[in-house]
């Protein structure tokens, strides 16, 4: 910006543009809301259906046993050496060993006597050590390992499995494999849609900028022909292009903001049952990734589209 | 002496000894057809005002694109104020316009914006200072005589008047060259008059003038240098010269 007089020059005609073509104006406004209302409302049904998933995977956990003296393993026909039977600093040590590893996000250790005590209160209750002179479930501590994500339940299993003390690994294959197929599903129909969308939006806009042109070709014509430079008269459009962007993010931000408290609410006092194990994203979580991408995407469209669009007519 | 001393003194040597305006040898085919110049030359000097007439076809709008610089000759070299028109790059287009004033027959005003918007864009290309600029314009609105409308919407005007603020666009900026291209082929024969009167006071006052027209009663009034240009070609060029028939 070569002199302060341009600079307030060209905001001033950037927001006078706007009103000159109205229309225009309007239809440009309009195409771009719609496209980034469309784009809102998708994000806040994908991300809370991601949200419930990862709480699930949050929640799949495999437990890994231990041999020990109890000769548990005879029992069940399983040979084992009297070497493999892991002594509790052992233990602790292919703890820290299963903690240290990437897919792991969490790992608990269960004493035998916890073992005991939870599944004896839950069974017996109260009383439960009446009639057991020793703890029947001797020999089970154990390690629930969490999981950071759930494809790669299969390789935590293989490596738990080649450790010779580990007497067994508890894990279900079925909901690992599901939850890792939603998660697949998930990304599949989000990048369809996003790019659906996308070419939507393109088609929609490309439409706009076209009949745009037409008003605006003989204007740019007379500014080339008076002398003015190609910054001259493309600064004013793209300021225009921006705002328009802008106002274009800012409205289907609103209606979202306002409609997804309204469904939340909505489904949270009709299907309360709902909410013990569907969790919803609060509506600051929504809009703290969908605010600066809307806005981004917004004021990026209206950048490209207008300085797209008066680059053609400059060459006069 | 700097470089640009030096090319300034080369471009005022040029202009003294070939003119303000020179075409040499000068052809421009489109790609279809005929070509809509073929081979001209021509000396236009300062201070001088020159009418190009013709009949549609016979090249003068190429003419007129030329020296805007909005083409490019096919072959042979175009110099506007001792500048090949070839040499010039994309960006410095704009400063070389500066130095033309442009008016043509269908106003080209920027609708949506009155009078003084209008006057006042071509000095804001220029980035001339504010104060200056409402100072400039209504003084040059005053010379055009529409010092009473700077606030009107250019769309609510008579053609007349219309020309008269591109004629006061095309002024502001002290252009060396006034280009008119058809500039009273919209006008009824009082506003053609008037405008052609306003012409002849800013070609007395130093500016070069080039009047492209089909009108045959001013041209044969005014007594002032005319080229006839038929199918490309300068068929005629004469000092107070008439507007020539068919024969050719």
């Amino acid at each position: 910006m070569r002199s302060i007089s341009t600079l307030f020059y060209t905001i001033k005609q950037g927001f006078a543009n706007i009103f000159r073509n109205k229309w225009y104006s309007l239809a440009s406004i309009a195409t771009i809301a719609a496209c980034l209302f469309l784009f809102g409302l998708f994000y806040a049904v994908v991300a809370n259906i991601q949200s419930v998933v990862l709480k699930a995977e949050e929640g799949v956990s495999v437990t890994v046993f231990f041999h020990s003296e109890y000769d548990l393993c005879e029992e069940q026909g399983i040979e084992h050496s009297e070497d493999s039977i892991p002594s509790e600093s052992r233990i602790e040590e292919i703890g820290q060993m299963i903690a240290a590893r990437v897919e792991v996000s969490e790992v608990k250790f269960t004493s035998a006597d916890e073992a005991w005590a939870e599944f004896g209160l839950e069974t017996f209750g109260e009383d439960y050590q009446e009639g057991f002179s020793e703890n029947p479930l001797a020999g089970m501590e154990n390690y629930e390992v969490f999981l950071s994500d759930v494809s790669m339940q299969d390789t935590l299993v293989t490596w738990l499995e080649s450790i010779s003390e580990v007497r067994k690994v508890r894990y279900s294959e079925v909901t690992a494999s599901t939850l890792s197929g939603v998660n697949l599903l998930i990304a599949y129909m989000s990048l369809g849609i996003i790019v659906i969308l996308l070419a939507v939006s393109i088609f929609l806009i490309s439409n706009t900028v076209t009949i745009g042109i037409s008003v605006r070709r003989e204007e740019i014509n007379i500014m080339k022909y008076i002398g003015a430079t190609d910054f001259f008269v493309r600064a004013p459009f793209v300021l225009e292009g921006m705002i328009i962007g802008l106002i274009g993010a800012a409205i289907p931000l609103g209606i979202i903001y306002e409609l997804y408290n309204y469904v939340l609410e909505y489904v949270v006092s009709r299907f309360a049952v709902l909410s013990d194990f569907l969790n919803f994203l609060s509506v600051q979580e929504i809009f703290q990734i969908l605010t600066p991408v809307s806005l981004i995407v917004g004021v990026g469209i209206g950048f490209l589209g207008s300085a797209t669009t008066v680059r053609k007519h400059l060459h006069v | 002496m700097s470089r640009k001393e030096l090319l300034k003194q080369q471009r005022e040597q040029m202009i003294e000894e070939d003119g303000i305006i020179f075409l040499d040898n000068v052809s421009k085919a489109y790609s279809t057809g005929a070509p809509a110049l073929d081979n001209i030359t021509l000396h236009i000097n300062r201070g001088e005002f020159v009418f190009i007439v013709g009949d549609s076809g016979s090249g003068k709008s190429t003419l007129i694109k030329l020296l805007l610089r909005e083409l490019t000759a096919t072959s042979g070299s175009v110099y506007v104020m001792g500048s090949n028109l070839a040499r010039l790059k994309h960006r410095q287009i704009p400063k070389f316009r500066r130095n033309l004033g442009v008016v043509f027959q269908d106003f080209r005003l920027l609708k949506d914006r009155n009078v003084y918007e209008n006057v006042a864009f071509a000095q804001r290309i220029v980035e001339t200072p504010a104060g200056e600029i409402r100072r400039n314009v209504p003084a040059i609105l005053a010379t055009v005589g529409l010092a009473g409308k700077y606030k009107s919407k250019t769309s609510r005007l008579s053609g007349g008047e219309q020309q008269r603020v591109a004629l006061a666009r095309a002024l502001i900026n002290n252009p060396s060259i006034l280009l008119a291209d058809e500039p009273t082929g919209n006008l009824d024969p009082k506003n053609s008059w008037e405008i052609m009167k306003l012409l002849e006071e800013i070609n007395e006052q130093g500016t070069t003038v080039l009047v492209v027209t089909h009108n045959r009663e001013i041209v044969n009034a005014m007594q002032k240098r005319v080229i006839t240009m038929k199918k490309g070609v300068i068929v005629s060029d004469e000092e107070e010269g008439g507007y020539i028939d068919e024969e050719y």
